[in-house]
């Protein structure tokens, strides 16, 4: 009985989730398009084609997983942080808090909404990809693994991110100053091979970059890392984020008094 | 008949030291409509939140329908509908999705709380607005709106904080009403109010709070019977001087207006028989406040001691 009740809560929230990004589709779905076609005039068409080919590919080619990847991350993050954010500041996550919705599918609610916008921006961004490079798949299960894993880290982030947050800025400043540095600096636009390497050691230390390698490795077949480690290292993050929202709504930090 | 609802030494200290509630102890038995009242930061509804799960309580138990909260939480929520003080729903959802989705949080399947959103719209005359968003709505709209949401999983214990606060006249009327049918169908109602009259009209039982203490806690009609003491208002013919009468203390207010006080053991005849007697004509009559609100006030001044004798 319970079980069923959790699975109708669980349907609930992501229903209230996917709702709300779909209601505001021009700010949450329109954006990343333009965005993406805009990387993909500069950097591909114009820079790129100075720049000659990369890991064996096109410039054009070898960005598009990482620009992908990027619009992923950045969806997944920022839809939890808001979402759960604005819930808080309008009080209305005590609809749930109230009602008997056990903490784990509060969690896993709030993430599934903002995996799924991760995923359908990635959707999109791949259409608008499509209209300046021909994309070839190497792998398809590495490329849904991948995507599927990395818009739960993600989404996973930036719930703790919403929990912590005091106001509207707070749930700005890590995308900015944290999660950009590291997309930029993550493998996007460059092989990290290219790099001294000093600078390789410390790219090993970006979660990021295995996240960008795996997936091209779905796209392209290359990779900087091992497909072993960038999964390992996913699945480690998700646990431990995981654990850490957990942890968090139980105590009722920043939720209950 | 089981209680709907038990509180046992209750105590809340928030972050800096503010203790809110400093043990109480409450019973609220099934089908009952109870009043908790107390002025403003008595720890009403700093009980209700830790009813509710919203406040995390520092000591003591509390058991819905048996339930003890600590080792049933999502059993014993199951029983609870609130409406909370403040306006708390998506301002910018639909009724019908605030609805539909709160019934959801409570496992009720999409079709049937669609059934129950129609019927609690328009029982609470808000079906012409179903397509509106949260923040469309006047304020006694969005009251009515918590109301239903409330109401969505058909609970067995309603606790509504202030419901009525800043709700025209008519309206809470017609509010208390509902409030009455659903208590007559076998929901627990626990309400807090500003409006004393609210209270003595809808509830059968009452606890007053202050300070974090419980300073009454017994049934309306035991509560009212301690009252000694109610000043009537008399609208008279002009006089200028207030009139002497045997064993009433009288005062002019204006030259229109008269005070008497009047003791339980004593009959207001007596108040008209002597001012007919001294040709004094009375238009109108009527009680100077509520008399609930008289014994608020006095309750709550013994309130003040006991918390400053527990200091």
């Amino acid at each position: 009985m319970s079980s069923k009740r959790n699975m109708i809560a669980l349907k609930s929230i992501l229903y209230k989730e996917i709702n709300r990004f779909m209601r505001i589709w021009v700010q949450t779905l329109v954006p990343p398009a333009i965005t993406i076609s805009l990387y993909f005039v500069i950097f591909g068409e114009l820079i790129g084609s100075r720049i000659g080919q990369m890991g064996g590919f096109d410039y054009m080619s070898f960005i598009v997983p990482g620009l992908i990847m990027m619009s992923v991350i950045t969806n997944s993050y920022s839809n939890v942080a808001s979402s759960f954010f604005s819930a808080k500041w309008q009080r209305n996550v005590e609809e749930m808090l109230v009602a008997p919705v056990p903490n784990w599918v509060i969690v896993a609610g709030y993430v599934g909404g903002g995996m799924a916008r991760g995923i359908l921006v990635g959707a999109i961004v791949t259409l608008v990809s499509l209209l300046f490079v021909d994309i070839q798949i190497h792998n398809i299960w590495v490329i849904i693994a991948t995507v599927t894993l990395t818009s739960a880290t993600f989404a996973l982030g930036g719930l703790i991110n919403a929990i912590f947050a005091g106001s509207f800025d707070d749930i700005s400043i890590i995308p900015t100053f944290i999660l950009t540095p590291l997309t930029y600096l993550g493998g996007v636009f460059y092989s990290i091979s290219l790099l001294p390497e000093f600078w390789q050691g410390v790219s090993q230390i970006n979660p990021i970059v295995y996240m960008v390698n795996a997936f091209r490795y779905g796209f392209l077949g290359i990779s900087d890392v091992s497909l072993t480690l960038a999964f390992s290292v996913l699945g480690a993050f998700i646990i431990i984020l995981y654990v850490i929202a957990m942890t968090l709504i139980t105590k009722g930090i920043g939720l209950r008094s | 008949m089981d209680n709907a609802l038990e509180i046992s030494g209750l105590k809340k200290v928030y972050k800096g030291g503010f203790t809110a509630l400093k043990g109480i102890d409450l019973i609220v038995k099934q089908g009952d409509f109870f009043a908790l009242l107390g002025p403003n930061g008595a720890g009403k509804s700093t009980t209700i939140g830790i009813i509710t799960s919203l406040v995390n309580k520092s000591a003591g138990s509390v058991k819905v329908f048996g339930h003890d909260i600590d080792k049933e939480l999502e059993k014993a929520k199951s029983f609870l509908g609130l409406v909370p003080q403040e306006f708390n729903f998506n301002q910018f959802e639909t009724l019908l999705t605030i609805l539909v989705n709160q019934a959801g949080y409570y496992g009720v399947e999409r079709p049937l709380a669609f059934q129950r959103a129609e019927k609690y719209l328009k029982q609470l005359d808000l079906w012409e607005k179903r397509n509106d968003a949260g923040r469309m709505l006047s304020g006694g709209m969005k009251r009515r709106l918590m109301i239903a949401r409330a109401l969505m999983h058909e609970p067995q214990m309603l606790i509504l904080d202030e419901p009525t606060a800043g709700v025209d006249i008519e309206l809470r009327r017609s509010m208390w009403e509902f409030l009455r049918e659903l208590n007559q169908q076998g929901i627990t109602i626990i309400l807090t109010t500003h409006y004393l009259e609210e209270a003595e009209m809808l509830c059968r039982n009452i606890a007053i709070i202050d300070s974090g203490v419980i300073v009454e806690d017994t049934d309306m009609k035991s509560l009212l019977s301690k009252l000694d003491q109610e000043t009537i208002v008399l609208d008279i013919d002009k006089i200028t001087e207030a009139p002497k009468l045997d064993e009433f203390t009288t005062r002019l207010i204006d030259d229109h207006t008269l005070e008497v006080d009047v003791k339980k053991s004593q009959l207001v005849n007596h108040v008209f028989s002597q001012l007919s007697a001294k040709n004094i004509n009375v238009h109108s009559m009527r009680n100077k406040s509520n008399r609930l609100e008289e014994l608020f006030v006095s309750l709550v001044g013994s309130g003040q001691n006991v918390n400053q004798e527990s200091k």
